[in-house]
């Protein structure tokens, strides 16, 4: 499901696009854009008009210069649709790629005690428990509620490698299409049919449910105030042509309407829409609303998990230390063996530091000391020697309780290595400290980038982790990050969410685990993993099927581009008008009031010319920014100053001098022609 | 030449200079913040208070204050209306001036309360002496209710502002009393030193040097005349405005006058500044403002220095620029100055004929009063602006892919719609008349043969300057047209009342709800809206709206008429 489509326009996606366009010529379907229904009524006018001047009447120009009109206005109006059903047809492409995965697959509906039934999964409902075995393609989302097993989610997420689910914790949940490679889980029917995540977002991409977000009123109310204001200008200039004697015929004035009213953002708005759920799902980020992608743009503060996310996995060891008067590399053997038995990553990490397991390792009459929460130290017993590791605390204790002195250089070289924000491991050999083991968090490669990124876009960023305030502080400082929740507990997100709320500002937030469920709720915007519980996923209002943490500054940037695609094609759209005015209002009055010649500033070649070519250019603009509006503005994390300037400068100033170069080339092309 | 210009910098620096500390000024009265002159005004406050039963400490919200107002000028139109219809008999009517008809007197009043001002009569013979007092006191109240309701939008958007913003009625009289009647007794006392009559005598007779008796109408004019500038009322007291030389004597008279019509309006910005404590916000507000008023005063005063082609031709020296319609006391430059001054203010006196400007001239007028935000009326003039920085904020916010915010207050859909049925108003009204008018025209034109001095696009100029003028509150008129007819009366009656009201409910309207919202702080993805690119960002927006809406009623009118004259 990574993203397949990378052409905008493939054969079969435009060929359906083309025939979307004429069956949404229906007034009833149009009706929801006023701006591309008053377009469309204008068009009937002039259909009319043809007809007209066909039965005989000739007062409105020749009946090929209407009809010619009439034409072009039509394929402004199936642009418009195109423009609508490209991209309609692109999230249907994308959707039934992942519908695939939800095809019907035979169910193992456990009826009562250990017996089951095979259904299809379409029957299955909330609440029914079904059986997967190895091999088995799970048919429902669900809560694993007994057993283990390896699943193969590359169907999802793209990611090959196996994952583990189990039954209770946070990691219990499946995705209907993916695999079950071994062992045997029951699972909890947790949806309806048609209500999951993927149903949901399914149909935002597909149009049919899309509401529109509250900005898109917001500018679609602009956009019909405008309409309203060229109605009105169109309107008024009929009686004022009459006074001044130079009467104008309805085809002109319908084309200057039509060329006014933003149309060119008008036709490719809910394309502009559709897109955005588009490319979030293409960046494999299921929501559940349109509105969530939008509130994503607006986010001030993003809170962060630091395992996993800020930082690798698991701490590693870097260094060890031995004690004065015990010699290095005994020391090094010493911490080998004491970590033969620690199968943790923190304990493969320290073999790997001193160099591994050597071939030749011969130890006879040996005993590996596991780690319990009793004695809180892991360790190897080899003949005599009783080597232990462990928290400096417990090694402490062990040691002076054999009445042996925990040496000073070890203790400065704790503190030392607690506020670089490492984790000290001291090794006992026989009740007697012999050194210390360093282990660090390791910051991901290339995440400080990521929260420069944020930082720039006005985003602050919050680390969240159990460690305590020492470590915590330099971590944060280290990663980058502006803030952080040290020794956080569950209610700490959920205050410092509600905190920043009622400083009025947008919190988001990423989270896997049950006890996440809350915050993710309270969170504007609440990024659930693929992996988490099915809890962690109904409270938010996005699932991340790649289980990327970072994967929310993608969000936020979809979410932005979003409204600034709009912004600047309604700008460009504005601008635009002040060409076409020197195009056609010269055109309208030059026989009757031949001086107004002086304001044919683009010496236009004659008025039917003019009216063309306005219309014309008017016309070809939305598909030549159909491009634009799919893929979106590009986002650049520059202050916001910086990047009002350079949309005004692309989209303002070049909206205003893009068509009085376009109208010109029209205009030649037509006098060439004819 | 370069005598004129400097008159014309001169006054403007003037202005500038005085407006600065001004606006510290209002904007310490809106505030309630203790200023020197409290002294005086405190206890007059209180006597008014007392008189008048009301509580002046009676927070209002912004519904409420929108109740007062529109309360109280229906008030002091039916007061009006009472007192235009009965001068005859009323008393202070030396001179036997007849009382107005119906639908005059219904123009008039609306014209006086909305602080239009049309006058569709000459005060000289229209108006006794009372019917004279009685409009003046509208041009205070008039102007004081345009600042007090601008001033509930400046304290919505004040630090640790609440929803509850100040009592109306005390912020009206401290407009008032605090602003306008000091500064109206200064200039009083510097026109009456300059010669304009103040007296209640009737006419007075003199014998010229030919020997004929001629009588020369006097009254209280130099009390009249300072707030008629001051306030953006325009409604001189003379037929002919300040180009009569009783109420515009000399030079230095038109200097006060001019510098009296801008003078609150940049005032009100930097007020605005001061309440709101952010100052490079107000110097924004200004500089786009600035920028509009620079671009039509000085090709207007350019044009009018180099005279009329058709003149030329006729043998006519103009070297001091085109004199049509124009004093010498005064001169090209600064008629010129003066037109642009009072049509961008929609303050409306006028010291020449605006019918006599060379087309682009009585274009750029126009355009003054399309916009009608640059500096705009006292108070009602930010209120315009305001609307466009709404709109501004709107798409900008779009534009850098963030929720539009102002001062920290999310824009969203019910306050775009407020902002876009504001900006449809006034292109609503002015087409619309002037397409009415144009179509009764053409019809019957025998019928309406009184209506239009001058046929042709000068005709239409007149026509569309007639209901733009209505439309902004101005009240200049391009004369030339038979204005004192019921269509005229009444049609221009309806659009200052619509055009005066709905652009003071709505921006209040947008600032109540803005304010009724959580506060955003500021973020490094905030878009500023105290920057040159954001200023350029709102001139580029009203520039669009204006030139969008008019440009076909300017090509047919002032355009089409230069275009001929010129090619």
């Amino acid at each position: 499901m990574k993203s397949q489509n990378s052409s905008l326009f493939q054969k079969d996606l435009v060929r359906q696009a083309l025939r979307e366009s004429f069956i949404k010529l229906n007034p009833k379907i149009i009706f929801r854009n006023p701006v591309m229904f008053t377009v469309e009524i204008g068009t009937v006018i002039l259909f009319f008009v043809c007809i007209w001047i066909a039965a005989g009447e000739n007062s409105q120009g020749s009946l090929g210069y209407n009809l010619a009109v009439f034409l072009i206005l039509l394929l402004t109006l199936l642009f418009a649709n195109f423009a609508e059903a490209i991209a309609e047809a692109r999230g249907k492409a994308q959707a039934d790629s992942l519908r695939k995965t939800r095809e019907e697959t035979p169910a193992k509906r456990v009826e009562k005690g250990t017996s089951y039934t095979t259904v299809s999964s379409s029957q299955l409902r909330k609440g029914d428990v079904f059986l997967c075995e190895a091999g088995d393609i799970i048919p429902s989302d669900g809560e694993i509620i007994e057993g283990l097993a390896t699943i193969d989610e590359s169907a999802i997420t793209g990611e090959s490698a196996p994952v583990i689910r189990e039954a209770g914790g946070d990691k219990s949940s499946v995705t209907g299409g993916t695999k079950v490679l071994s062992d045997r889980i029951r699972v909890l029917v947790t949806t309806e049919p048609g209500e999951s995540f993927l149903d949901k977002m399914i149909g935002l991409v597909e149009g049919a449910s899309r509401q529109k977000t509250p900005n898109e009123v917001a500018l679609t109310i602009l956009l019909a105030g405008f309409t309203l204001v060229f109605i009105l200008v169109t309107g008024t200039l009929a009686p004022f042509a009459e006074y001044v004697n130079s009467p104008v015929t309805i085809t002109a004035l319908i084309s200057l309407f039509v060329c006014l009213i933003p149309t060119t953002i008008g036709g490719l708005l809910s394309a502009i829409g559709i897109a955005g759920m588009d490319r979030a799902l293409r960046a494999n980020v299921i929501t559940k609303s349109g509105r969530a992608v939008e509130v994503a743009g607006d986010i001030d503060v993003l809170l962060l998990d630091k395992t996993g996310t800020i930082t690798i996995g698991n701490r590693k060891a870097t260094r060890i230390f031995a004690a004065n008067g015990v010699d290095e590399k005994q020391f090094a053997h010493s911490v080998l063996l004491s970590s033969l038995s620690d199968e943790t990553p923190e304990g493969k990490s320290i073999i790997e530091l001193v160099g591994g397991v050597p071939a030749n390792l011969k130890l006879d009459n040996f005993r590996f000391i596991k780690f319990t929460a009793e004695t809180r130290s892991s360790g190897i017993d080899v003949g005599q020697t009783r080597i232990r590791k462990g928290a400096v605390d417990t090694i402490r204790t062990l040691s002076e309780k054999a009445g042996n002195h925990f040496p000073e250089e070890i203790h400065e070289q704790v503190i030392a290595i607690s506020a670089n924000g490492g984790t000290p491991l001291v090794v006992a050999e026989n009740e007697r400290v012999i050194g210390v083991i360093e282990l660090q968090d390791i910051i991901k490669p290339g995440i400080q980038e990521r929260f420069e990124r944020l930082r720039k876009m006005g985003i602050k960023t919050v680390m969240v982790t159990g460690d305590n305030p020492l470590t915590a502080r330099y971590i944060a400082e280290k990663a980058g990050v502006d803030d952080f929740i040290a020794e956080a507990k569950p209610e700490d997100k959920m205050n410092y969410i509600r905190h920043e709320q009622a400083q009025g500002r947008l919190v988001a937030m990423m989270g896997d685990g049950t006890n996440d469920a809350p915050a993710l709720a309270q969170a504007d915007v609440g990024v659930a993993m693929n992996s988490g519980t099915q809890a962690a996923k109904e409270a938010g209002n996005m699932v991340d099927m790649d289980n990327d943490p970072t994967k929310l500054i993608e969000i936020v940037e979809i979410g932005k581009q979003l409204l600034m695609t709009r912004g600047t094609l309604t700008t460009f759209s504005i601008a635009n008008d002040v060409a076409k005015y020197f195009a056609i209002i010269p055109a309208l009055f030059m026989v009757g009031i031949p001086s107004l010649q002086g304001l044919n500033i683009m010496q236009l070649a004659s008025p039917e010319s003019a009216i063309l070519s306005a219309v014309i250019f008017n016309a070809l603009i939305i598909p030549f920014l159909i491009p634009l509006a799919l893929k979106g503005v590009a986002y650049k994390p520059i202050g916001a100053s910086a990047l009002l300037r350079r949309n005004l400068l692309i989209y303002g100033l070049g909206g205003l001098v893009a068509p009085f170069i376009g109208i010109k080339l029209i205009d030649s092309a037509l006098s060439f022609i004819f | 030449m370069p005598t004129e210009i400097l008159g014309i910098l001169c006054t403007y620096l003037l202005v500038l200079a005085a407006a600065i500390p001004l606006g510290r000024y209002i904007g310490k009265v809106f505030s309630y913040e203790p200023t020197r002159l409290d002294v005086l005004f405190n206890p007059l406050d209180r006597l008014f208070f007392k008189l008048s039963g009301i509580d002046p400490r009676l927070p209002m919200s912004w519904k409420e204050h929108l109740q007062a107002l529109l309360t109280i000028n229906l008030v002091w139109f039916t007061v009006s209306l009472f007192v235009l219809t009965n001068m005859e008999w009323l008393p202070l009517n030396p001179d036997g001036n007849p009382s107005m008809s119906a639908d005059l007197a219904f123009n008039t009043a609306v014209s006086f309360v909305t602080n239009t001002n049309l006058q569709h009569y000459s005060g000289e013979s229209g108006l006794s002496y009372f019917g004279q007092l009685t409009l003046m006191v509208w041009q205070f109240v008039s102007a004081a209710t345009g600042m007090a309701i601008c001033s509930v939008v400046f304290l919505a958007f004040s630090p640790n502002t609440t929803t509850r913003l100040g009592n109306f009625y005390s912020l009206l009289v401290r407009s008032a009393t605090r602003i306008l009647f000091p500064l109206a007794f200064l200039g009083a006392v510097v026109l009456l030193l300059n010669g304009v009559p103040m007296t209640f005598e009737g006419k007075a007779a003199a014998t010229t040097l030919e020997g004929a008796v001629q009588e020369i109408s006097r009254g209280p004019a130099a009390a009249f005349v300072p707030i008629k500038q001051l306030g953006t009322n325009g409604g001189g007291y003379y037929g002919t405005n300040s180009a009569h030389p009783l109420e515009n004597p000399n030079y230095l008279t038109n200097m006060l006058e001019t510098a009296f019509i801008f003078l609150i309006p940049i005032a009100m910005v930097f007020a605005f500044g001061y309440v709101i404590r952010r100052k490079k916000l107000a110097w924004m507000i200004y500089g786009v403002m600035t920028l509009g008023f620079l671009l039509l005063v000085i090709p207007s005063v350019l044009n009018e220095l180099k005279g009329n082609p058709v003149i030329s031709t006729l043998g006519i020296d103009q070297r001091l620029g085109s004199f049509e319609g124009k004093e010498i006391r005064v001169g090209a430059a600064s008629s010129a100055y003066w037109a642009i001054n009072t049509t961008v203010t929609s303050n409306g006196s006028v010291n020449a004929m605006h019918d006599s400007m060379t087309p682009l001239t009585g274009m750029f007028a126009m355009v003054g009063m399309m916009v009608n935000c640059f500096y705009g009326g006292v108070g009602v003039g930010f209120l315009n602006f305001f609307v466009f920085i709404i709109l501004g904020v709107f798409m900008g916010g779009l534009m850098v892919g963030r929720t539009p915010e102002f001062l920290g207050r999310k824009v969203e859909a019910r306050e775009v719609k407020i902002a876009m049925c504001i900006a449809l108003v006034h292109p609503l009204l002015i087409l619309g008349g002037t397409a009415l008018a144009s179509h009764l025209y053409v019809t019957d034109p025998v019928e309406y043969a009184g209506w239009l001095n001058n046929p042709g696009f000068h005709g239409f100029s007149e026509m569309l300057y007639e209901f733009t003028s209505a439309s902004a509150n101005n009240g200049s008129g391009f004369e030339g047209l038979g204005d004192n007819t019921p269509f005229w009366n009444i049609a221009c009656g309806l659009v200052m009342l619509l055009a005066r009201f709905l652009p003071i409910i709505g921006p209040v309207a947008i600032a109540g709800l803005l304010i009724s919202k959580k506060y955003i702080p500021e973020s490094a993805g905030t878009l500023k809206t105290d920057t040159a690119t954001f200023g350029l960002l709102v001139f580029a927006v009203i520039v669009l709206v204006a030139a969008l809406s008019f440009f076909p009623a300017l090509t047919l009118g002032p355009l089409a008429e230069y275009f001929s004259l010129y090619y």
